[in-house]
């Protein structure tokens, strides 16, 4: 036996098992694993499905609290919003399928976080994206951010779910490794919540959907030298997407959970039936037994491998009630997809498939849920840098010019040519949509609405990996606060290197911990989420994104906000005023972009003033103060009222303090502030003194269309409007 | 000498819009229909006489721009000129 | 007003048409499923936008063939009033009930934005006759394919005979209105009866209420009025 464990070893190693993973697998069976049974091992305890190297540290997450239905564990996490409803939501990655082929790979992102959302009973209602690329000059940039942008709406458009909102960057770390993180949102009835655990022992097991072909099998396998004259006619191919048979699949499934017929359904995502079928079976402490030749296949001789690890999309499993069973067929029939009962639920609490009126697969399910590795890898701690003192940084040209640079660069202009790709309307809910804050969504049928956010600053995170974790949390707090809305919970993506690398460990383990420590302060709890690790190229990490999704909540979104710049305004900075601001240009866009300065210690995060402000920012809400809001991110001040100027098309006259450098004034990128355009001035700062909230009154709106700085530079709107909306198309259309 | 350049999804590749096309047809009353595939079809001219030269040529082509390789095929059909 | 959606699978504006059309006429239209063989008397049809059979092969092409279609070429000739939009106005052409086609976007991307429409009050289309043709309605497009072409002879006859009903124009001088690059940028047009009206921007995304604008409610509210008169 031993010997034949040693020859087994080289098999179970092109499938990504260690030896020591392979040594668990045969002492769990007793004998040697067939090849189904292998891969069925090595998917479930993949990094992808097992979460064997952040396990340890995602369970320090914060995943309770007052409106929490369901944390992690489920196809997505589910909140209370009151009035019988709840809101479930999820963002996954989809990093390395995208960069082979950019528009699939896009495209079945989409797809599969939408399948996520329903599963779980819930009608989507909005999707975002957080995106990150190469440098914007790189030969595959234009490339790859064409077919991303047109794979995310071709999916999301086709199925009829407003894309309404995101975020964009570019950066040199992810030439070789792009990113593309896909958050979905829907709304379901707080008391039909489905879930995956299966139940009652010889109710039918169902698969329905599209048919299963040989798409994205078990990437791994490709590297077998055992199978590879086997495989290579049958490659493991591309997934394509097919959004109307989603579609189908979506209104299928909702109308299937209202007819009361559904008992288990799990989505079959990544390595398709076999995590599908384990999950549920596991997680109902019971067993399964599936006859693969009932499956419904679209290519002829696939072996039991090759059935249970097919990415093919738009496919569901489900244990359903037998006495709706006939129900269940009827309304699969009127939506044209296959609905094949192929097996059912056992007490055996063992998986057992048939193929070919053989037993092609025997194993007991406990090892394979409760036995995944789990691994507590070595990290040390990163040499956190100085901060680079402003005056190393501050550039000898006007503040109007900078401005106009910064607003043009690629860090910050309109993302106008990929959103216009998307449908950001249908559904006719979206409020706001995409170039704002956060996106803005009507709870249909009601006056709530909910705040849809996704953020990450991933050079602040790799200068600063704790501090940088805290940051994409509070980032998105804002941008939910600076809407009106109050910060509900919480879905991450944690877009990683190589973890067997100590250094990249670390940025996890600290991250991690700078999200747990922002979201527990901020009562924002983590409900959803999902790792993508080994994002190198050539042995060179991507900067570390850990993406946070913010899901908030107003009750009336007639009380919304708008970053658009009013008419007769005053405008205020709340959280700062001209001795409490230090002018912090280390690690900004402004070091990068004009100084040509990357690295330094990224800006610090005071978690008490970040509550006590945004909190401030709701009560000012409350008594209707505030015509127009912005938070101060990447750019600084002055981006922030450009882009209220933008919105507003209106003009606006401010005073620069004599306390600091006016560059440092302008583009210096300290957290916790807010800009606010009033009405009622006097009102907002005795509010704030009271409070006792640094602020400072920095300006007004004015009639003409220009930017007036006291020190008398001048800029007009079109001037700023033609930097920020042609930043974009002139780079990857030349 | 004139090019005609064919491109199909490679087997095994999910083709929704050719299954759509046959769910459709077969709706219309054509029971007979056994399968249907898509792809487009591309005419190039090149300026030389050697046919080998212009399968090359069109190769590159195929490989560089035209066809999706991670999902696509392609052939190509030398058209002598008239 | 007895209004009818027709569903085809795959359309996904059905339900944001159904309640534009509730808020304004207090009515819910009935959702007719393409299967069906016949349509039960309505003052009104409407094919909704969205991607019907997956837009595949040619958008509008495999719905054109759906059962329910001959019941609407029947309630055509009968002389009844139909709207198509986007998606809609794709099958309507392709059922052969409008003439043109709709082919690619200029840009060869799709398209989702705020557009301004002109009214042409010369159009032979009693839907716009209560709307003052001097305002611009802001109503947004969201489309992939959405570029009208016909032949010279065709195109000619359309306008001629007053069949353009909505145009795009330019609000400001440095964008250029038309977001898809159709032929004498239209936006919609009517058949030669003047009872069937296909256009690309949505109305029902236009309603007031947290949408940008409510011009598409005062399009939809004229085109009420007119069938009611």
């Amino acid at each position: 036996m031993n010997e034949l464990i040693e020859m087994g070893f080289e098999n179970a190693a092109s499938m990504g098992l260690s030896k020591e993973e392979w040594e668990r697998v045969c002492t769990h069976l007793g004998r040697l694993p067939n090849v189904c049974e292998l891969g069925i091992f090595s998917a479930m305890w993949s990094e992808h499905c097992s979460y064997k190297s952040s396990k340890k540290w995602l369970k320090t997450l914060p995943t309770e609290g007052e409106h929490v239905i369901q944390g992690p564990g489920e196809n997505a996490g589910v909140v209370n919003i009151g009035d019988g409803l709840a809101v479930v939501f999820k963002i996954e990655s989809h990093n390395h399928p995208s960069f082979i082929e950019p528009y699939q790979g896009a495209a079945t992102g989409v797809g599969g976080i939408l399948r996520d959302v329903f599963t779980m009973g819930a009608r989507p209602i909005a999707l975002l994206n957080a995106l990150r690329f190469g440098e914007i000059d790189h030969e595959k940039t234009p490339h790859l951010v064409s077919g991303v942008a047109a794979g995310i709406g071709g999916y999301g458009n086709c199925i009829g779910i407003p894309t309404v909102g995101g975020e964009v960057e570019f950066d040199a770390s992810y030439n070789g490794n792009i990113l593309v993180n896909a958050m979905a949102v829907g709304l379901a009835h707080s008391d039909r919540i489905f879930y995956s655990a299966a139940s009652g022992a010889g109710n039918p097991v169902v698969y329905v959907g599209a048919k299963t072909g040989r798409d994205g099998i078990h990437g791994a396998t490709m590297a077998s030298t055992e199978f590879s004259d086997e495989i290579k006619s049958k490659r493991p191919t591309v997934q394509v997407g097919d959004p109307f048979t989603g579609k189908l699949l979506m209104e299928a499934c909702l109308e299937l959970m209202a007819a009361d017929a559904v008992i288990a359904i799990q989505d079959m995502g990544a390595a398709g039936l076999t995590s599908s079928s384990v999950e549920m079976a596991a997680k109902g402490n019971l067993g399964m037994e599936i006859d693969l030749d009932l499956v419904p296949v679209r290519e002829t001789k696939m072996s039991a491998y090759e059935i249970m690890l097919s990415e093919s999309q738009e496919r569901m499993l489900m244990v359903i009630d037998p006495s709706q069973a006939e129900i269940a067929r009827q309304i699969f029939n009127k939506w044209d997809l296959d609905f094949m009962p192929i097996g059912q639920v056992t007490e055996t609490n063992r998986l057992i498939l048939l193929k070919d009126g053989e037993v092609a697969c025997d194993i007991p399910l406990a090892p394979l849920v409760n036995d995944a590795p789990e691994y507590d890898r070595p990290h040390i701690s990163p040499k956190i840098p100085q901060e680079v003192p402003a005056h190393k940084l501050i550039q000898d040209i006007s503040i109007s010019a900078a401005l106009k640079m910064l607003i043009g660069s690629e860090d910050l202009c309109s993302r106008r040519w990929i959103y216009e790709q998307y449908d950001s309307h249908i559904m006719a809910d979206t409020i706001i949509g995409p170039g704002s804050d956060c996106a803005l969504t009507r709870v249909y049928g009601t006056n709530k609405a909910l705040a849809l956010t996704v953020d990450c600053t991933p050079r602040y995170v790799e200068a600063d990996p704790y501090n940088g974790g805290k940051q994409a949390v509070v980032e998105a707090y804002r941008n939910i606060v600076a809407a009106g809305a109050t910060p509900l919970a919480v879905t991450n993506n944690l877009n990683f290197g190589n973890p067997e690398k100590p250094e990249i460990m670390a940025q996890l383990v600290q991250s991690v911990t700078g999200i747990k420590d922002a979201c527990e302060f901020l009562s924002t709890p983590v409900v959803s989420g999902n790792v993508s690790l080994y994002n190198e190229t050539a042995g060179n990490a991507i900067k570390p994104c850990p993406v946070i999704g913010m899901v908030g909540l107003i009750n009336d979104w007639q009380n919304a906000g708008t970053i658009a710049l009013p008419s007769k305004a005053t405008l205020f900075i709340i959280g700062q005023d001209a001795t409490t601001n230090s002018g912090w240009l280390s690690n900004s866009i402004y070091a990068k972009s004009l100084a040509k300065h990357v690295g330094g210690a990224p800006p610090q995060i005071d978690l008490e003033a970040e509550l006590q402000i945004g909190l401030f920012i709701l009560g000012c809400y409350q008594q209707k103060l505030v015509q127009a809001a912005h938070d101060i991110s990447d750019g600084g001040m002055l981006v922030a009222l450009a882009e209220m100027m933008l919105a507003g098309n209106h003009g606006a006259d401010i005073t620069l303090p004599n306390t600091l450098d006016p560059h440092s004034w302008c583009f210096a990128e300290n957290q916790s502030s807010y800009i606010i355009a009033t009405k009622n001035p006097v009102e907002l700062r005795c509010n704030a003194e009271q409070a006792q909230i640094p602020f400072i009154h920095f300006g007004k709106s004015i009639s003409t269309q220009e930017l007036k700085i006291s020190n008398g530079d001048i800029i007009s709107l079109d001037e700023i409007r033609d930097s920020y909306e042609t930043g974009l198309s002139n780079r990857l259309e030349k | 000498m004139r090019i005609t350049i064919t491109i199909e999804k490679k087997p095994g590749v999910l083709d929704p819009e050719a299954q759509a096309i046959n769910k459709a047809l077969s709706s219309l009353g054509f029971d007979d229909l056994q399968n249907v595939t898509m792809g487009k079809q591309i005419t190039v001219s090149i300026d030389t006489d050697n046919k080998e030269h212009a399968r090359y040529r069109a190769a590159k082509m195929c490989e560089s721009l035209l066809a999706n390789t991670a999902i696509e095929s392609y052939t190509i059909e030398i058209n002598e000129p008239s | 007003m007895r209004v009818a959606i027709i569903v085809f699978p795959g359309s996904n504006c059905d339900r944001d048409m159904m309640v534009a059309i509730e808020t304004l006429t207090g009515r819910r239209p009935a959702l007719i499923w393409h299967k069906q063989t016949n349509l039960q008397p309505v003052d009104l049809a409407v094919i909704p936008g969205g991607f019907s059979f997956g837009d595949y092969l040619r958008c509008g092409a495999l719905a054109a063939h759906a059962p329910i279609m001959n019941a609407l070429l029947d309630h055509a000739a009968r002389g009844g009033a139909i709207l198509g939009v986007c998606n809609g106005f794709q099958i309507l052409i392709e059922a052969g009930m409008l003439p043109g086609f709709l082919t690619r976007n200029k840009e060869l991307k799709f398209v989702c934005k705020q557009t301004s429409l002109a009214i042409n009050s010369d159009a032979s289309c009693e839907f716009i006759k209560s709307l003052d043709s001097s305002e611009k309605l802001q109503i947004p497009v969201a489309h992939n394919e959405g570029n009208f072409f016909a032949d010279p002879v065709t195109l000619d006859n359309i306008e001629s005979n007053g069949q353009v009903v909505l145009r795009y124009v330019n609000e400001d001088k440095k964008n250029s209105g038309n977001p898809n690059g159709s032929l004498n940028d239209i936006a919609g047009i009517c058949s030669s009866n003047g009872k069937i009206l296909g256009m690309m921007p949505h109305p029902e995304r236009a309603m007031g209420a947290g949408h940008e604008s409510a011009d598409g409610k005062k399009l939809l509210q004229s085109i009420f009025e007119a069938i009611e008169a």
